[in-house]
């Protein structure tokens, strides 16, 4: 069983939101991570690049797959993780803490309460 | 509709992830790729190559036929030994690469390419026809039959204890050599040789053997921790060594040489398919050959189609990456891929295009990785 932490908000293509006043940091679930397996590479966004909701902006290869990162809010990233890309593995090891992606501004911050709830986030993966 | 193996259910019940491969349903990985890897190049892991094609070639005439068929000398080989070789088109093209046995006297084994097994054997047949008059019959015995391959240090340790008899202990074989032994009544053969680069045991067996033989070599190893391994750790073990794996490095279009592959192209043993393209290419040289290369700086792994360019003011579209992957054991960007010759040299810096940014890379002497003698 894979964690789903009660704090945050989900997408359906398995990022996670952390909303924090009108900022927000962005990752992948454990449930992604695990289906990845040994995430080798990251290659996140630039800072201040505008992102719209569904977005594709960062990159995350396991050895055999690259896969795309949709950003699950729009905003303005203001923030990349630079341990994350120096070191991949955080995605297996720590996907909700030392393995986020990025933090950005939101633009719309309805958009966030509009994600997934931990309980449909958990449906959705186990159903 | 994908083709399955015998061993697909249990692969579901090891949790194997499946993908196609060839017009397989096949394992990629079992518990991680990187964790496979590793485990065949320091211990030991088993494959399920059941996918991969049998062709048996029996008669007097064989040796006569198969020596124009393939382009290895099949005189080098004694009674109960193999060779790596390849069969090419009139012009020199690569239709598939393979290992043929010698198990008897004017019997010969052949083990083909998964995804070329109907091309193949309509071009043997094919082939065949035009020995008339000559002791010769083909069969594809590619449902019948079917391999996996114990590959890994540990591999010698535990392989005698796999069978009911054996003929000859498999641990005393030399590469390349295969012997016959039992599970309960049934003949099987065993060869040590594989496709890791580390030494190991391929084990051809009837279909409806392969599932307790697996459970057999499990059982045997599971002391020296041999676990199931996939076809993801499979291409990255391969890769490292640079063996070409076929639809990748080898096509129709390409001839051994091009490939590096000159070894097992035997040109003093008289007439063979494709021999005069590649005698000219051997003594005018080749004009494009299958370069290894590795990355420089930090980037994306390389992967298949990625382009490949030049460096400098003039830069130049290349090619493409055949090969490509994070090397497990060297934790860098590997690949392969064709380059004029001139640039094919060690040495020589190039670019790889991923997602439409250029990153350095250099190419370098095959292979990524040797085992230890």
């Amino acid at each position: 069983m894979t964690n789903v932490p009660s704090d945050l908000r989900y997408a359906k293509s398995h990022e996670w939101v952390r909303v924090s006043g009108d900022t927000a940091v962005v990752g992948i679930t454990d449930h992604a991570q695990h289906e990845l397996t040994d995430v080798v590479f990251v290659e996140l966004p630039q800072a201040n690049r505008v992102v719209k909701a569904g977005e594709a902006c960062a990159v995350v290869e396991s050895v055999k797959t690259a896969s795309d990162i949709y950003s699950p809010v729009s905003g303005t990233i203001i923030e990349v993780n630079s341990a994350v890309a120096n070191n991949p593995s955080l995605v297996n090891t720590d996907p909700y803490g030392s393995g986020w992606f990025y933090k950005i501004k939101l633009s719309a911050a309805s958009e966030a309460a509009a994600l997934l709830d931990p309980a449909a986030y958990g449906a959705q993966i186990h159903g | 509709m994908l083709q399955r193996t015998e061993l697909f259910e249990v692969h579901q019940a090891h949790g194997a992830r499946l993908v196609e491969f060839g017009g397989w349903e096949m394992p990629v990985q079992y518990t991680s790729i990187m964790e496979e890897h590793q485990m065949v190049r320091t211990k030991a892991g088993l494959f399920d190559i059941a996918h991969m094609g049998e062709v048996a070639v029996r008669g007097a005439g064989s040796a006569a036929f198969l020596n124009q068929l393939l382009t290895n000398n099949i005189h080098k080989l004694s009674v109960w030994e193999g060779q790596y070789t390849l069969m090419c088109n009139d012009l020199g093209g690569v239709i598939d690469d393979l290992y043929v046995y010698r198990i008897g006297e004017h019997e010969y084994l052949l083990i083909v390419n998964a995804s070329r097994v109907e091309v193949d054997f309509a071009w043997i047949s094919q082939e065949a026809a035009r020995h008339r008059g000559t002791p010769l019959e083909v069969e594809n015995l590619s449902n019948a039959l079917g391999a996996i391959a114990l590959q890994g240090p540990a591999s010698q340790a535990f392989i005698d204890g796999c069978f009911d008899s054996v003929t000859t202990q498999p641990s005393t074989l030399v590469k390349n050599q295969i012997t016959s032994a039992k599970l309960g009544d049934e003949t099987v053969y065993v060869a040590r040789t594989g496709y890791t680069g580390e030494d190991g045991f391929e084990i051809v067996a009837p279909s409806a053997l392969l599932a307790p033989m697996w459970k057999r070599v499990l059982e045997a190893g599971a002391s020296y921790g041999c676990k199931p391994a996939g076809l993801g750790a499979r291409d990255t073990l391969r890769t490292e060594v640079c063996y070409p794996l076929y639809g990748h490095e080898l096509d129709e279009t390409t001839t051994p040489l091009e490939a590096g592959l000159g070894y097992f192209v035997s040109f003093d043993k008289g007439g063979f398919n494709g021999r005069d393209t590649m005698a000219a290419q051997l003594s005018h040289g080749v004009l494009r050959r299958c370069a290894a290369f590795k990355m420089t700086d930090k980037s994306a792994p390389p992967r298949p189609h990625y382009p490949v360019w030049s460096v400098g003011p003039d830069a130049a579209l290349l090619g493409e990456v055949v090969s490509g992957t994070l090397s497990p054991t060297l934790s860098m960007g590997i690949g392969m891929t064709y380059l004029p010759i001139a640039l094919a040299q060690p040495g020589t810096k190039i670019e790889i295009e991923i997602r439409g940014r250029r990153f350095p890379a250099e190419v370098v002497k095959k292979p990524f990785y040797r085992k230890a003698s």
